[in-house]
């Protein structure tokens, strides 16, 4: 099940290069994702691995969220990879490219086998599954299913559309519909839905506006490919001390609905039902994940 | 383990350090460290090496670190890479345990 611990931000470190490592940890991501797959050269694999192993296992920075990005499915590279992830003890294993139910039941089946080989706590690695195709996508809700350590999906844009043919915009028409599947196979599962990355770094603007459409249509993080995305995300997964209000006003109708048994509550005129006791919910439990001071005594 | 040939993990970039193995049969191990922060940090690269070294059970070679400010666990990440490589042998996992 979903949780309200924080993964508005997830960023990619590469495995090839010690000082993005060391650096990724001074940022403000929630999540910090080391990785084996794109950014590593394929001759440099092996160097990749060990340093992302010895980061993680005995100088993992101290509260974040932590990923390790393996290889493909079908590489050469996945069965050593995910002997070092795992014995690294992360939080999170993010596995490519996966399509089929079957792929994430394999590694999880894998990871429960190494865990077991290696004396560590069973089921405590939780694992991602980007989506990057129309396959994918059309299975996202089998994925997100196929065994329980399975915490998030994530959608992978630029080989979405390169799987669907089709061109990559600004405006993202063109993955709107994968946003909306993977979203809604996300919550009927209970976990929780990343969305695509901004590629342009250098277009805040739009970063901006992308960023209120992920949170709009109610994804509960976003991949950052540059440290300077990191606080923009950031703001726009964080309530608001409107929002906060709101929801502590809309909170406390529902207590005083219970205490005068009245069946219907309202609230500036009008009816509060239970979708919005649940986003009032979600909303302060969104802020005091991200240290935001909540006044009042309902959380 | 055996030198089987030369061998090199690691960049000149900063942060990191270059090390390169070279097979040196029977004639023991001979380490070569340059390091902008040798002064400092010195001996402790070059315990780190001898300690990665004995992990892998390499008793000859030669063995030359030019080190940019590596943390110490990136020394020892670059130096079990370039032992797998000029070994030709896989790291070993279940030794982590």
């Amino acid at each position: 099940m979903a949780t309200t611990k924080l993964k508005r931000t997830s960023l990619y470190a590469s495995g090839a290069t010690p000082i993005n490592m060391i650096q990724a940890a001074f940022y403000n991501e929630d999540c910090i994702v080391y990785d084996m797959e794109d950014s590593v050269p394929l001759a440099e694999k092996d160097s990749a691995r060990l340093l992302i192993y010895n980061t993680v296992r005995y100088h993992r920075p101290a509260n974040k969220y932590v990923m390790i990005r393996v290889n493909g499915l079908y590489s050469e590279f996945i069965e050593e990879d995910l002997e070092a992830a795992v014995r690294a003890r992360p939080d999170a294993i993010r596995i490519p490219k996966v399509e089929y139910k079957e792929e994430a039941v394999r590694i999880c089946q894998r990871i429960t086998e190494i865990e077991k080989e290696a004396g560590l706590e069973p089921g405590k690695i939780e694992v991602w599954c980007n989506i990057e195709s129309y396959l994918g996508m059309i299975n996202a809700y089998e994925i997100a299913t196929a065994d329980p350590r399975i915490e998030a999906l994530a959608l992978g844009a630029e080989d979405f559309t390169a799987s669907m043919k089709s061109t990559r915009t600004k405006a993202g028409l063109e993955i709107f519909y994968a946003r909306n599947a993977i979203l809604t196979a996300c919550r009927q599962a209970g976990i929780e839905a990343i969305d695509a990355v901004f590629s342009d770094i250098n277009d805040p603007e739009g970063l901006k506006e992308d960023t209120t459409l992920t949170r709009n249509l109610g994804f509960d993080g976003k991949t950052c490919v540059h440290p300077r995305q990191i606080d923009i995300v950031n703001s726009f997964f964080t309530p608001s001390a409107k929002e906060i209000k709101y929801a502590l006003r809309v909170l406390e109708a529902v207590e005083e609905g219970k205490r005068l048994k009245k069946g219907a509550v309202t609230l500036d005129g009008s009816m509060i039902d239970k979708p919005m006791e649940l986003r009032a919910r979600t909303t302060l439990a969104q802020a005091e994940a991200a240290g935001v001071a909540i006044g009042g005594n309902l959380k | 383990m055996i030198v089987k040939q030369p061998a090199v993990a690691g960049t000149l970039e900063s942060s990191d350090i270059q090390v390169s193995i070279f097979p040196n049969p029977g004639n023991g191990l001979d380490i070569q460290l340059q390091s902008i922060a040798k002064a400092q940090f010195g001996d402790s690269i070059l315990e780190t090496t001898r300690a990665v070294l004995a992990e892998f059970e390499i008793t000859d070679a030669v063995v030359s670190l030019v080190d940019k400010g590596a943390f110490d666990w990136v020394i020892r990440s670059r130096l079990q890479a370039a032992c797998c490589r000029a070994t030709e042998s896989k790291f070993n996992w279940k030794g982590e345990d």
